[in-house]
């Protein structure tokens, strides 16, 4: 409650008269900025600061796993396959052809996470660029972009993944393009709505009665009003961004056998589900914890960004 | 603060002399084009049409009128914040965006300040820093910027030690129109725009800003054009009073002759719906009717003609012009005007 203090402390000031004591605190509050207190109040939502240190274990772990795997990724045995779970030497059981699931686990990280979040950054870029300026500058620009960006709602995302990336062919470059090309009109969607929102405000007027340029009106006073909800936005896509990558890989469309990924891994494991569920089940349960703790940040991110009025 | 303005009639930004009026307003128009349905023909919202008035140095004008009468847009229009379709505005005998008088260089003579405190603030940035901003893009340095600012703070009334650094979620609404004001200062402008400027305030914030507004019109040499639809704050303020009705003035002239003695139905309809202090003075009998008539398709005529008392068959076909009851009051109503073959209206004057 840092920003409750102030106006609190502003009310003591007056009744009591005595502003060297309170001008400090004060001071001190202000100065903290809005991405101070949007940091303050994450630090505090418990919901928020686990999933991100589950992100952040999860994503040192996948980056520093061709050092700490506790065995060879790739090296298969044909007469320890399909281990269960809880195995002497194969902690987290083994693959249809043997290999530790664990140290595929920790390795397959990387690729998911890559393949992930590297769409979402880039149509982040993309479609905020798009959907600001169809926002801002309105009228007919706005009509053109917007109405192609709606060509793609068309097509289910799933649908539409698929069909570009069976175009372009498999590959982890090829599934990155087509999973920015589902989430750019997202993306670019909510930019443009909450691009014309805020232009429709009075301050962005009193900017324009300054004299300032469009370029500057922009920089100074939209872009900073824009850019968190649409990065929030942007973070609850990451959990869709990898559900759909592993799926692609899980179609053959993504990575290739015998790189470890979670997506690919459920399907090459989905022929041991009756045998061992519980190893078939592991890389899903992966997919799953990321995407929520991804999910579960966006939303603390969200609250904490909520300004009061 | 005193060094920076001179405010002596004879300012170098004075171009015509005391005389001249500051601003000019000729047959201003702005139609809004709305799509009747699918296929439906095309219609126009008639927000203003054909408003003359002019405001005198160093005055305040105030614009009154009913809800979606066209106030606020004729503020925006004279600021250039909306295009208008025709008319002519001359800023100190210069049109705007001539030339000789370019948008950008009009708008750092005139600036605004609008209704809604916090939607006219930007929530990420620090007062001071949203005071800074106008000359900041006029080239003003960082750091003299910010220091004006702090002292324009200090004149609305908020210590700067206190309150720069602050974002505006941290301030009251009373507060956040005083940066607002200082924010409109900060360009050193001749006049300023006041739309609504104090209607959202409570009563008590509302007359210490209107005190202070008139400080620092004094102070700054300032010239506003207030628009309001509070005649008590009008009567208060404002020198001269225009009144719209439906995009056009009906009535200008001397805020004590227009609010004491008003020529025109509307405004005294207007004047009469202002609830009384004394308890046996009740209104008893609504004295404006219906809501105002649909601006996309006025009436023939007169456009006040469906909800006035005094409506005579004349009045649906002939348009009153905004003509002279005396030297300073002009009006527009047939009842007024000689000739127009209204009853109640005067004789023709020989000498005229």
């Amino acid at each position: 409650m840092a920003l409750g203090t102030s106006p609190a402390s502003s009310a003591i000031d007056i009744a009591g008269g005595a502003p060297p004591l309170t001008s400090t605190p004060d001071a001190f509050v202000a100065s903290r900025g809005f991405w101070g207190n949007v940091l303050a109040k994450l630090l505090r939502d418990p919901v928020a600061m686990t999933a991100a240190c589950l992100i952040l274990a999860i994503v040192a772990i996948a980056l520093l796993s061709p050092w700490i795997t506790p065995m060879d990724p790739y090296r298969g045995s044909m007469v320890r396959r399909l281990k269960p779970v809880g195995d002497a030497t194969y902690i987290l059981g083994s693959d249809e052809l043997g290999r530790d699931m664990l140290s595929r686990l920790m390795l397959g990280g990387r690729l998911s996470l890559f393949i992930g979040v590297t769409p979402v950054i880039l149509a982040f870029l993309l479609g905020s660029s798009i959907g600001i300026l169809a926002g801002y500058v309105g009228g007919w620009l706005n009509t053109v972009l917007m109405r192609t960006v709606d060509v793609f709602f068309a097509f289910p995302s799933v649908l539409l993944a698929i069909a570009l990336s069976g175009a372009l062919g498999a590959g982890v470059f090829n599934s990155i393009v087509s999973l920015t090309c589902v989430f750019t009109p997202q993306i670019a969607r909510v930019a443009e709505s909450v691009t014309t929102q805020i232009r429709s405000r009075d301050y962005v007027d009193a900017a324009r009665l300054s004299g300032a340029s469009t370029l500057t009106i922009l920089r100074a006073q939209v872009l900073g009003n824009v850019l968190g909800p649409i990065f929030v936005y942007s973070t609850s896509l990451i959990s869709v961004s990898m559900i759909l990558a592993s799926g692609l890989s899980f179609l053959g469309l993504g990575v290739k056998p015998p790189e470890p990924e979670w997506g690919l891994m459920l399907n090459t494991l989905r022929t041991a589900i009756y045998v061992n569920p519980m190893v078939a089940a592991l890389p899903g349960l992966a997919i799953f914890i990321v995407s929520i703790s991804f999910n579960l940040f966006s939303d603390g991110l969200r609250s904490a960004m909520e300004v009061k009025s | 603060m005193s060094t920076p303005i001179a405010s002596s009639p004879l300012s170098p930004r004075d171009r015509g002399g005391p005389g001249q009026p500051l601003l000019t307003v000729e047959g201003l128009v702005k139609h809004f084009p709305v799509k009747k349905g699918i296929g439906g023909k095309k219609a126009v919202v008639r927000a203003v049409d054909g408003v003359d008035f002019d405001i005198k140095k160093g005055e305040t004008l105030g614009v009154v009128g009913e809800s979606g009468c066209g106030k606020s847009s004729t503020a925006r229009l004279i600021m250039g914040l909306t295009q208008h379709d025709k008319g002519e505005m001359l800023f100190d005998g210069e049109r705007i965006g001539s030339r000789a008088l370019p948008l950008r260089e009009f708008r750092a003579q005139a600036q605004m300040v609008f209704q809604d405190s916090y939607s006219s603030l930007n929530p990420r940035m620090t007062i001071e820093g949203s005071i800074a901003f106008g000359p900041r893009v006029h080239g003003v340095p960082k750091r003299q910027a910010i220091e004006r600012a702090r002292s324009l703070l200090a004149r609305v009334g908020l210590e700067p030690a206190r309150f720069a650094a602050r974002y505006p979620h941290e301030l009251s609404g009373g507060q956040r129109q005083r940066v607002n004001i200082a924010r409109a200062l900060a360009l050193e402008p001749r006049l300023v725009v006041l739309d609504e400027a104090v209607s959202a305030l409570d009563k008590s914030v509302e007359a210490q800003v209107l005190n202070l507004l008139m400080d620092l019109k004094q102070e700054f040499d300032l010239t506003y054009l207030f628009i309001s639809h509070d005649l008590n704050v009008v009567r208060f303020i404002c020198d001269r009073v225009a009144v719209m009705y439906l995009g056009q003035v009906v009535e200008i002239g001397p805020a004590d002759t227009v609010l004491a003695d008003p020529a025109h139905p509307y405004t005294k309809a207007l004047l009469s719906s202002m609830p009384s202090m004394d308890p046996d003075n009740r209104t008893t009998v609504a004295p404006l009717a219906g809501d105002p008539p649909n601006p996309i398709d006025p009436p023939p005529g007169c456009r006040f003609n469906p909800r006035c008392s005094l409506v005579e068959d004349v009045c649906r076909s002939q348009v009153p012009p905004l003509a002279p009851v005396d030297p300073v009051h002009r009006v527009a109503c047939l009842a007024r005007q000689p000739g127009s073959g209204h009853s109640a209206a005067p004789a023709l004057s020989v000498a005229a």
